[in-house]
């Protein structure tokens, strides 16, 4: 997938476009490669914000599945965003991202010309990209983000993807077009049924085990849908994986902050996942450690409130 | 002479262990000019100088020494900076009671010298007296060039001994800062963060240029760098993944790994909470598992947050306690705990996945083990709990994997560190070296800038012979 240059690397479907030579001496020891501008801001919903934003040198190694942690301002946490997409050619990445925080607040307040103050990347471990067969792949709100290069990707595998995406109303669905072109099949659902059918991603889900055979499943989105997917795959015997992201400091492997509990293992999500076997892993635990900064998230939103 | 070896060590002042334990300052209020030159005038100077042997660097501490005593800081900082880049780093967090001092004859009279001490107040003097921003040679438009891996205390000290070679050298660093384990792991009580900035500018001022976030491995590999130009690389990279004790209970909320803790803290800046945006749990009830330096730093910050009490938890006795004497001895003026012969068995959280109680044995010591320390084992029946709402785990560290799953061909070690020359730091690839705790498992600040500054001799001999080759 990193071998031909596209003509028009916006209008390819393909995750990474372009060819780029930035890991060359001349990009590696320019300090412009660690100026992170931000070159495009577009807001998909009303929470929803996808930027880009030059960095030339993550760009160049990224593959489906990585994660960077950034720092919009210098008084900001660190947080872990997927990269939706590299463009080797323009040196770019993409992230798509919903404000809750103050943090995703601080960087969507951002705006074209401006640099976000660090960025590292690609972190984690890329996607097992294969020739599964029939791939589920289902992403919920924001996950759909996560959801999106990983289908690019399985389709140009030559897996048949059929798409299930979901949100809670018709407003909060993001991504829909790019889905249905990384899809041989979409099907989007929302709770309300204000778009697409009335219902859960996991109603859609086992309408379409019931109709034909799936390979492998993807599912990306709150911890609540990973969940409830995994609970049906695993009684009918597909394979799942799930995309995690609990709370993360350095994202190289050194806090063990991420920890997760997968088969009875703890595994770092940073460097082991961000991809696991979601019929392994220990739900409840996890969704324990997710909520460990929830009244602090608050009080953030309060102080960044407050100074605005 | 006499009369002089009878003198005991000069002490230094300190701040009083009540105020300290709730404010960051720093600890150890370092020499006055005249307790320098009253505790250099102690050294008997020995002709053997054994106290160099204890040196990882090889500082020439008689001479350095007998300058203090003579008034001449000036030439005595500068005897100092010839060995040792990072002296006012060194003279802080040295084990120097295990080293240039364990050897110093004076040790057996009233107290050895206190060499740490003395290379701190040099340092410090040095960089309050003498211009900082005098002109250093910058390396030749065709100099050959190194790419150093880490911005810690084994790359820091390769790049300045390279940069003061003549080579061109970048350092990248995945942080967003640069000192490595100086900067997120060792508390501004203990090494306040201007002194850093102070020695880490002082190499950059020698022309070595730093690029942060970048995560060699990730960004861009090992072999990149040798393709993209440079003509030899050094691995500091450390010993950064943390060990858990593999007990039931440790995934709850408020157990941290000691290097979570306080990089939130020390990098992050977690105290500043809310205005700073990285949050911590503050501890009330805490215990920190392990008895190392890296324990003492997490028990005494988590003090310093405001804990009500903090108890060291460790499984052997005070004698096989891996902390410094002086580490130890201030935790304990500051007021924190000690649970010894005493080893945690679970975590009990309640129903919502916060940390409550921590389940504990006694043990007792038996035989000697690998380390040559006797073997702990559990008392049965001694089970007990302590009521906690932070654990924090500080037994040890093993070498981050990101170098060595991404590098085809660099041999390792079972243990993860990777196989390097002792007496080089060369690797099994050609012109790619190693050196600190990612090749000798978790150490001292020290011993990695020993390892820094001896690969940074191997790699300028590699290189000389490189280009006589072409």
């Amino acid at each position: 997938m990193d071998t031909e240059a596209p003509q028009d690397p916006r209008k390819s479907g393909d995750w990474i476009s372009g060819n780029g030579h930035a890991c060359r001496l001349e990009g590696l020891l320019n300090p412009s490669s660690y100026r992170f501008e931000i070159l495009e801001k577009e807001r998909l919903s009303e929470s929803v914000v996808r930027m880009v934003i030059r960095a030339p040198l993550v760009a160049a190694s990224a593959r489906p599945g990585q994660f960077l942690l950034i720092r919009p301002l210098e008084h900001s946490e660190r947080i872990p965003l997927t990269i939706s997409h590299a463009d080797r050619a323009e040196g770019a990445i993409t992230i798509i991202f919903q404000e809750v925080g103050a943090t995703t607040r601080e960087l969507g307040g951002l705006d074209p010309g401006q640099l976000v103050k660090d960025l590292v990347g690609p972190l984690g471990t890329p996607s097992d990209i294969r020739r599964f067969g029939t791939v589920a792949c289902v992403g919920g709100g924001v996950g759909i983000a996560v959801m999106l290069p990983v289908a690019r990707a399985l389709k140009q595998a030559g897996n048949r993807v059929v798409g299930i995406i979901g949100a809670r109303t018709k407003d909060l669905l993001i991504l829909e077009r790019e889905m249905r072109e990384a899809s041989e099949e979409l099907i989007v659902m929302t709770d309300d049924g204000s778009y697409g059918a009335k219902g859960l991603v996991t109603d859609a889900l086992s309408r379409l085990v019931e109709r034909e055979r799936v390979d492998h499943c993807y599912a990306i989105g709150p911890l609540p849908m990973m969940h409830a997917v995994c609970r049906m795959t695993k009684e009918k015997g597909i394979p799942t994986t799930v995309s995690l992201d609990p709370v993360m400091v350095d994202g190289t492997g050194m806090c063990g902050g991420c920890r997760v509990t997968v088969g009875g293992e703890a595994k770092f999500t940073c460097v082991d996942g961000p991809e696991f076997d979601g019929h392994m892993v220990d739900w409840d635990t996890l969704r324990a450690r997710k909520s460990i900064y929830r009244e602090e998230e608050r009080l953030a939103l309060e102080a960044r409130s407050g100074k605005a | 002479m006499a009369k002089r070896e009878r003198k005991p060590r000069t002490p230094m002042p300190e701040q009083d262990p009540q105020a300290r334990a709730r404010n960051f300052e720093e600890v150890a209020l370092g020499y006055t000019e005249e307790m320098a030159v009253e505790e250099a005038s102690r050294c008997l100077a020995c002709k053997n100088k054994p106290c160099v042997r204890g040196c990882p660097v090889n500082i020439d501490i008689p001479a350095f020494i007998q300058l203090v005593a003579e008034r001449r800081f000036k030439e005595a900082a500068e005897v100092v900076a010839q060995a040792n880049a990072l002296a006012a780093i060194c003279g802080r967090v040295c084990p120097q009671e295990e080293q240039c001092e364990k050897y110093c004859v004076m040790a057996k009279v009233n107290g050895p010298v206190a060499i740490g001490r003395l290379e701190r107040f040099v340092a410090d003097w040095a960089r309050e007296h003498l211009p900082q921003n005098g002109a250093h040679p910058q390396p030749a438009p065709d100099a050959q060039r190194v790419a150093v891996v880490g911005a810690g205390p084994a790359g820091l000290t390769c790049a300045g001994d390279l940069a003061a070679k003549g080579y061109r050298v970048c350092v990248f660093e995945a942080l967003h800062e640069l000192g490595g384990v100086l900067r997120y792991g060792i508390p501004e009580f203990r090494l306040p963060r201007s002194i850093l900035d102070a020695q880490i500018e002082s190499i950059r001022r020698m022309g070595v240029e730093f690029y942060t976030n970048t995560v060699v491995g990730r960004t861009f590999t090992i072999r990149q760098l040798l393709e993209s130009g440079f003509d030899a690389v050094f691995i500091g990279t450390g010993a950064g993944a943390p060990v858990f004790l593999n007990i039931p209970g440790e995934e709850l909320n408020g157990v941290y790994a000691a290097n979570e803790f306080l990089t939130r803290v020390n990098l992050m800046n977690a105290k500043e909470f809310p205005v700073e945006g990285t949050p911590l749990k503050r501890p009330r009830r805490c215990a920190v598992i392990g008895a190392g330096n890296t324990a003492m730093d997490a028990a005494r910050t988590a003090l310093r947050l405001g804990a009500e009490e903090v108890t060291i938890v460790y499984r052997r006795s005070r004698e096989e306690m891996p902390a410094r004497a002086e580490e130890l001895h201030h935790a304990e003026e500051e007021g924190v705990k000690f649970q010894l012969l005493t080893n945690p068995v679970e975590f009990i959280g309640d129903e919502n996945g916060w940390l409550q109680r921590m389940r504990c044995i006694r043990m007792e010591l038996g035989e000697p083990d690998e380390s040559g320390r006797r073997r702990p084992h559990p008392v049965p029946g001694t089970e007990f709990e302590m009521e906690v709402d932070t654990a924090i785990i500080a037994v040890g560290q093993t070498p981050n994997p990101l170098i060595r799953q991404t590098t085809e061909g660099l041999a390792v070690e079972k243990w993860g560190g990777i196989v390097v020359d002792e007496r080089t730091g060369a690797t099994s690839i050609p012109g790619v070296f190693a050196g600190g705790d990612v090749a000798t498992g978790a150490a001292t600040v020290i011993t990695a800038m020993g390892a820094g500054r001896r690969s940074a001799i191997a790699i300028d001999e590699y290189l000389k012979a490189k280009r006589a080759a072409t």
